[in-house]
Formats: structure tokens, C-alpha cells, sequence
């Protein structure tokens, strides 16, 4: 898997991963600690229940210039809030049709569900997002839209999309 | 901000240093130091150093999971006296160092997790655990073994207990049961001191006749309205002599407690030793009620009134509501048989084919447990229904309605094969020279001594089990003739029975959904009520503060009905043994100034947490209405969040803020 991705294209996509905090949060931790190895091109967010995730989210990734995003939970049934899941699926269901409309192409988001004893499957879900996504090139769409910030530099320079954080980081007082 | 570098686990393909340097950079860090082992005393003393010394407004771990350490942090925050809620950990070991080689690009993704991590806590907010208030009386609905065994532990562990049962006497089905397998010791012998024990504890309230009628509230802080069904009878006046039963006039109304082999009067008593030991008016059946109800001016009849010394018949008498605070509920509310006959609830199919119900001698297990008890019709003789004989040939068949997806029921029973082996023994040591034969799909008897139990209904009584399905029976003369199939022998297997017994399938009680609902716990595809986890945590639902215990879980035998009920009433006691209890503070808030009251929150809401509140103008009249979250009830998922479409439900701990944050941070690389 690492040689593909190393050979095929410089292009190293970046994707986003929403993950509850119960099953794919565990279960990622859990290819951790089996020592998966795996490609590096993925950032989780963690958030208590895929029922949290509120389409903006995938948005606002897409926008700040992610290529992809993963979207995984507890498996049906399994739901540590017994039906989250089942919201966040009906959700992500009309979400689809309207990120065509927005000009996001649907197969840049994986809907997955990963319990906390698959390891194995989150490696999988990370690895095969990552080539598909590789496979479709760089998500380029909103790029007139939103800036991109230069490399390393903090999210002052954005001038594009003021948001909360900003103020924050104005008046960023003693902050570790 | 503080990097760990877990041994070599972490610094072995992330550069901790180079980490805590790109980050001493980052806007709004003021202290980043890297260490060996974080989680250490001397670790967790930088920590606890660097607060006091620079005054943090918040902290970030870069180790390992969260699930690991976080609390480990927030500890030695807290001591440090900072809000424990302003650490947050990035987890740079299970979802970097360990899953990637390359050193230089696991350390850029390092900087990257632990930037991210940065910029959330900044919009982190000092949050408070949540106290709730603990009353510490229980409610336990069902009064079968379950409930009592239930009620008796909570009871006896210093708490109050209130137990509710719908039927005029506790005891439920086991009351009903001859004998009791693998023992055979007889059920009521064990049973009834446990129910006297009941009515006699100081710190059990009873309420027979009674079912529930709402319920409000939240873990620890319950409001329960029972509704006291009208007896007819005053309870404190009753003596239970009996008078009045004798004196009833109508006396041909199918007797429940016998599985309607016997009748029984209108004015009644369930059983010899019911408790408690107070008669009920069936109005449904009674001659005077059924000619009010028709409108008739003058009362038909009065003879229960007449016979009693005491004046305790009251024909007056109505439901009466009775409020009751408590913290916390255990659902007890047992079984039903299926009902075998050709109309059945619930889409399930019936089996028409063994014509139950037309032919008075096909009758149910339970039907056969009355015949078999000397508190039964026949005093315990085994005798026909139709004509009163004694049955020399009985066929028992196993698994009417269990494991049989084409009647609706994929589940097994549980206790069948074992009560029809009990069944056989029972009906050979009482009629020498029956025969007794079984047809079974395979036997199951898992339990302790319990294999030996149906070796000996095979071995030393005699019992003849035939592997086997049957396709119908009917009546031929005197005769029943069973029609089935001997799998082992692929041979047709016709035999001409007195009496047939049908090993019925466990149902959970109809309204057991209805009461589901109003405790917003959930239930499976049949109605039982599903455990907060199944393995894990078999005895709690998901609804805090309600427990389960016995069959209305799933089928369920005697030992194990009274093992998940002393389960329930540990739980219940365990609960109550602190005064207050502690929440994670990560529960939803509704902001009512922005609240348009569409509840779209409540309907996704799974737990009930969601209330209605009036806002009123400055005149003081109501003028709309808001949500709130109930933070005694919220688990904390955030489906609301993402649902309110006004945005005016946050998550704390993981506002759109923080995660929005997070999302723009990430994506700077």
C-alpha cells in the first residue's frame, strides 16, 4: 500500500475523518495498538456520536481545502446512543444529493462504519479512501472561494471566511 | 502544551522536540516542553508547574489516547486549579506513531494533531460535573419473582420500595406452576413465604391492581402516577373471609389463574394464597355492573354487599391516581404464552392446523401445570378436559411458536425443553402406566443439572422423545390423531393421543412496548427490552436510572429471572448509595433566546431529554414556547445539535466552535 502511494502521483491528498467517539475512535486506537500500518494522509476529529455531525462540517472541510472526507460510526444497532448512527445516516442520505449541487463530487466522502474492535477495517477504510481519493486528484473546486493559507502559517492569514476562531486567536491570552 | 514521548513509543518515529518547537510558535502557546513519560509524577508535575507558574488558560497532552490518559490529565490539572475540562489530550501515539515508519512524516502529522488539539481548546470552556440529587426509593413494576425477588433485595438493602402489579395478586406465573425443574420441589412451597414477606416488609409498598400510569423525570429524580384500578373491595376494611365469593350469584366466568380450566365467581380471589388475601369485583362480568353500564336505574344484584359483615364492598369505589417520587425503576413485567389459536396480535401466524381451541384436550404448557398442581381444577389429577378421564397416552410437543420464523418467532423459548421433560415426569409418576411422548426439534438443556434431568424423564420414567415436527391433528372418535414426521426414522409418526400439550413460545407481556415508551427505553424487534449492552451491562437500560430484571428481557427460567433481578437490585443499591450523583458535563444546552420551538431536537432526541418550556412576555402571559434539555437526562451524543435548525443547541465540550476550530486548523497544512 505505502509504495503506491509513494509511486503513483506527488499529488498526497488530504482528507478529514469524523469519527464517533465510541467505535472508530476506539477502533482506530485499536490498529494503533495492533501496530497498523497505514497511510498518513488522514486527520480525525473526534466527536462524541456520528449523530453530532452536522453537514457544515463536511462543508466547511471541503472549503478549507480537504480532498476527502470520512464519515464513520458504530455499526447499525450498535450505537452507543442507541440510534445516532441511524440519524447520521439519514442525514448523509440527503446530504449526498446536495453535495452534487454544490459541486462536491459525492465519492470524495466515505460513509463507513467501524466498530471499536476493527483495526483491521479502519486501516482499510483510511487506505482505499486514500488511493480512491489520489485516483480523483485534488479537490480544487472552492479554491476561489476560499484562500489557502500558505503552509504553516496560522489561520490569521484567511482573510476569505472570518469565523469564530479568529477573535480567539486575536486575544489569545496565556494559552499553553 | 506538553509532548510526551511514551519511551520510545512515541519519539521513535515522531521528533518530540521538533514538535514542541514548531509549536512554541504557535499563537497562543506560552509554555511547550517535551518529556519522556508525561503520565508520570514528574510529568504530570510539569504540568501541574506550568499552570501556577504562567497562570494557563488551558493544556494540551500530545501522548497517547485520550481513552487512555485523559482523566490521568485532567486530574493533575484540576489540582493545579485549572477547570479539568480545559485539557484536552492529542493523540499522537495509536493514531500516528505507531501506525506510520516514516520519521519526518509522522512528526508533520504529529504538529498537525496536536495543532488542531491547540486551537479547540482555545474555544474550550470551563464546565462544572453535573450533581444530581438521588431519591433513593425504587419503583418496581411486576410483582412476578422477578419483581419480588427485586423488591425483597432493594428493600432489604435500606431503601423503599414500591411495587406495582397489575393483576389483584403478586406472584405471577410461578405461581401457577405445579412443580419446578430440575429440583421438582413444588413452586408455590418456595414461592408464596417470599410473597408474604412482601406484604409484610416495612419498607415495601404494595399496589395490586395497579399499573403505571405516567412517568417524568430523570435518573435519581422520578415522578411515577399509579393508577389504582377500582376493586370494588375497600382494602383496609377487608378481612378476606371469603363471604362474599360464596354469595356471588354468577359464577361462570373463565378462572385465569387456572388457564381457564376452571370458572370462578364475579366477586373473586385469584388463588388460595394470594396476597393480597383481598377479593376484586370483575366488572366486566358482574351482574350489577354489567346493568349499570346498560343503564339500568335499580342494581341487579347486591349479594357480595349483603354477605359482608364488614360493609367492605363498595360499588362506588373509582380509579384513584396516586404520585410517587423515586430514583429509580425496574421494569419486571415478565412473559405471556403465545396464544396458539388461529387469530394472533402482532401479524404473527397461528397454528390453525393443531385446532387449539376446538379441541378442548390440545391444551398449552401452562394448562398442563394447573392440571399437575393440587391447588388445580382436578386437585392435581391429570384428567382430561372434555370428559374427565385420566389421559393413557399424552403427546408433548416442543416448540409451537419458538424457532419458527414462518409463524413469526425466530428466537427459542428457553425453558420448553426443560418444563415438557418436568411435564412428562410429572404426568408418568402420577398415571403409572401413561405414556408420554415428545416431539422435539433438538433438546437444550443448558443449565445446571439440567441435562440430567431430561436423561432421567428418558431414562428412568420412561418419556419416548421422537425428533420431529407435526403437520396437524384432529379429532377421530375418542381419539386425537397427531400427524407427524420422525426425522431420525424418515418414517410419517401417526399416533392416536388422549391428550395433546403444546410447549408455547415466551412472549413479552403486550403493553411491555407502551411502557418501553414511556420510559424511553428501548426494546427488539418482539418486544422485549433490550439491555443497555448485552453483555456488559445486562441488568441497565439505556435509559439512566432504569433497570431490567426476568422475562420481559428475554426468556427466561426461575434461576435466572431471580439472578437478573438481585443483579437489578445491586445496581439500584449501588446507585443509591451516594447521596448525589456525578455527570460528565458534556451534555446539550439550548439557547432560548434563539429557540423558534420546532422540537425537531425532541423527536431524535433518544433519551427524553428534551422539555417544553413557556416564555412569557414582560405581562407574564405566555407568549411561546422553547426547548430544554433536561442535563440530569442528556447522555451527551449531539444528534440535536446537528438536527436544530435554528442552531440553538450546543454540545459543551464539542461546540461548533471547538470543531470548527479543529477543521480549520487541520487544514493549514
Amino acid at each position: 500500500m505505502r509504495e503506491m502511494i509513494e509511486t503513483a502521483t506527488d499529488f498526497e491528498p488530504r482528507i478529514t475523518a469524523f469519527v464517533c467517539n465510541w467505535c472508530t475512535y476506539t477502533g482506530a486506537d485499536m490498529a494503533g495498538t495492533s501496530r497498523m500500518h497505514m497511510a498518513s494522509n488522514v486527520r480525525i476529529i473526534r466527536l462524541p456520536c456520528t449523530g453530532r455531525i452536522d453537514a457544515l462540517f463536511i462543508i466547511k472541510a471541503f472549503e478549507r481545502g480537504a480532498d476527502g472526507v470520512i464519515i464513520s460510526g458504530c455499526h447499525p444497532a450498535d450505537c452507543h446512543y442507541t440510534a445516532g448512527n441511524y440519524h447520521a445516516r439519514r442525514r448523509f442520505i440527503v446530504f449526498r444529493e446536495l453535495m452534487s449541487f454544490m459541486g462536491i463530487d459525492p465519492d470524495r466522502v466515505t460513509f463507513s462504519w467501524v466498530s471499536a474492535g476493527e483495526g483491521a477495517k479502519w486501516r482499510d477504510v483510511v487506505n482505499d479512501t486514500v488511493t480512491r481519493i489520489r485516483e480523483m486528484g485534488p479537490f480544487t473546486a472552492y479554491h476561489d472561494l476560499a484562500q489557502r493559507p500558505a503552509a504553516g502559517s496560522a489561520i490569521l492569514t484567511d482573510v476569505a471566511i472570518p469565523d469564530a476562531t479568529e477573535a480567539s486567536v486575536a486575544e489569545a491570552g496565556g494559552e499553553s | 502544551m506538553f509532548v510526551c514521548h511514551c519511551g520510545e513509543n512515541i519519539a521513535r518515529t515522531v521528533d518530540c522536540a521538533r514538535v514542541s518547537e514548531t509549536l512554541a510558535d504557535h499563537p497562543g502557546v506560552v509554555v511547550s516542553l517535551d518529556y519522556k513519560y508525561m503520565c508520570s509524577d514528574p510529568g504530570q508535575n510539569l504540568v501541574k508547574q506550568a499552570i501556577e507558574e504562567h497562570g494557563l488558560t488551558g493544556v494540551v497532552v500530545a501522548a497517547c489516547s485520550p481513552h487512555m490518559h485523559e482523566k490521568t490529565f485532567r486530574r493533575a490539572a484540576a489540582r493545579a486549579g485549572l477547570n479539568p475540562f480545559l485539557c484536552e489530550m492529542a493523540n499522537i501515539r495509536e493514531q500516528c506513531s505507531w501506525i506510520h515508519d516514516d520519521k519526518v512524516e509522522a512528526t508533520d502529522k504529529a504538529i498537525e494533531i496536536v495543532r488542531t488539539i491547540v486551537e479547540k481548546v482555545k474555544n474550550n470552556a470551563p464546565l462544572e460535573t453535573i450533581h444530581i440529587p438521588v431519591t433513593k426509593r425504587a419503583i418496581v413494576i411486576g410483582g412476578g419473582i422477578a419483581g419480588i425477588q427485586a423488591a425483597l433485595d432493594i428493600a432489604d438493602g435500606g431503601a423503599d420500595v414500591i411495587l406495582v402489579e397489575k393483576e389483584p395478586s403478586i406472584g405471577g406465573h410461578m405461581s401457577q406452576l405445579s412443580e419446578t425443574f430440575p429440583t421438582l420441589d413444588c413452586s408455590q412451597c418456595i414461592l408464596t413465604p417470599r410473597m408474604v414477606e412482601v406484604y409484610q416488609h416495612p419498607r415495601i409498598t404494595l399496589h395490586t391492581y395497579s399499573e403505571l400510569e405516567s412517568v417524568e423525570g430523570f435518573i435519581g429524580n422520578f415522578t411515577v402516577t399509579i393508577r389504582k384500578k377500582a376493586r370494588s373491595v375497600d382494602e383496609s376494611l377487608c378481612t378476606g373471609c371469603g363471604d362474599c365469593t360464596a354469595a356471588c350469584p354468577s359464577r361462570k366466568i373463565p378462572n385465569e389463574f387456572d388457564a381457564n380450566l376452571s370458572l370462578r365467581p364475579a366477586i373473586y380471589v385469584p388463588f388460595p394464597q394470594a396476597v393480597p388475601n383481598i377479593p376484586v369485583i370483575d366488572r366486566e362480568h358482574c351482574t350489577l355492573f354489567k346493568g349499570r353500564a346498560k343503564g339500568r336505574e335499580k342494581d341487579l344484584c347486591g349479594k357480595c354487599k349483603e354477605s359482608c359483615l364488614r360493609n367492605a364492598v363498595d360499588y362506588e369505589q373509582v380509579d384513584t391516581l396516586v404520585k410517587e417520587h423515586v430514583g429509580a425503576i425496574v421494569i419486571a413485567t415478565g412473559f405471556v404464552p403465545y396464544s396458539v389459536g388461529r387469530d394472533q396480535p402482532d401479524g404473527l401466524k397461528g397454528y390453525a392446523e393443531f385446532n387449539y381451541g376446538e379441541i378442548p384436550d390440545v391444551i398449552d404448557g401452562l394448562q398442563f401445570e394447573r392440571l399437575a398442581s393440587a391447588s388445580g381444577p382436578t386437585g392435581g389429577e391429570i384428567r382430561r378436559p372434555s370428559d374427565g378421564k385420566v389421559p393413557k397416552r399424552i403427546v408433548f410437543v416442543q416448540c409451537v411458536g419458538s424457532r419458527d420464523p414462518e409463524k413469526g418467532i425466530s428466537y427459542c423459548s428457553k425453558i420448553c425443553c426443560m418444563y415438557v421433560a418436568k411435564h412428562t415426569m410429572l404426568y408418568r409418576h402420577k398415571v403409572h402406566d401413561g405414556e408420554a411422548i415428545v416431539f422435539y426439534m433438538d433438546i437444550r438443556a443448558a443449565g445446571k443439572g439440567y441435562e440430567e434431568f431430561v436423561r432421567r424423564a428418558i431414562e428412568e420414567d420412561g418419556a419416548q422423545y421422537i425428533r420431529g415436527r407435526i403437520s396437524r391433528m384432529y379429532r377421530d372418535g375418542d381419539v386425537i390423531k397427531v400427524v407427524g414426521f420422525d426425522t431420525l426414522s424418515g418414517e410419517p409418526a401417526i399416533i392416536d393421543a388422549d391428550m395433546v400439550v403444546l410447549a408455547t413460545a415466551v412472549r413479552p407481556h403486550k403493553r411491555v412496548k407502551q411502557l418501553a415508551r414511556m420510559l424511553s427505553t428501548a426494546y427488539d424487534q418482539y418486544g422485549f427490552i433490550s439491555a443497555a449492552h448485552p453483555k456488559l451491562r445486562p441488568v441497565e437500560t439505556n435509559t439512566a436510572g432504569v433497570f431490567v430484571a426476568g422475562a420481559c428481557m428475554s426468556p427466561s427460567d426461575i434461576p435466572d429471572s431471580i439472578a437478573t433481578a438481585s443483579a437489578a437490585a445491586s445496581k439500584v443499591l449501588g446507585m443509591f448509595s451516594s447521596d448525589d450523583l456525578e455527570r460528565e458535563p458534556t451534555v446539550a444546552i439550548v439557547n432560548e433566546r434563539t429557540c423558534i420551538g420546532c422540537y425537531s431536537c425532541e423527536r431524535v432526541c433518544p433519551y427524553g431529554a428534551i422539555e417544553h418550556v413557556d416564555v412569557c412576555n414582560r405581562d407574564g402571559e405566555i407568549c411561546g414556547h422553547v426547548a430544554r434539555v433536561v442535563p440530569g437526562v442528556c447522555q451527551g451524543c449531539g444528534t440535536c445539535v446537528a438536527t436544530c435548525p435554528s442552531k440553538s443547541v450546543e454540545l459543551l465540550g464539542f461546540t461548533d466552535e471547538q470543531i470548527f476550530a479543529e477543521i480549520n486548523a487541520l487544514l493549514t497544512w
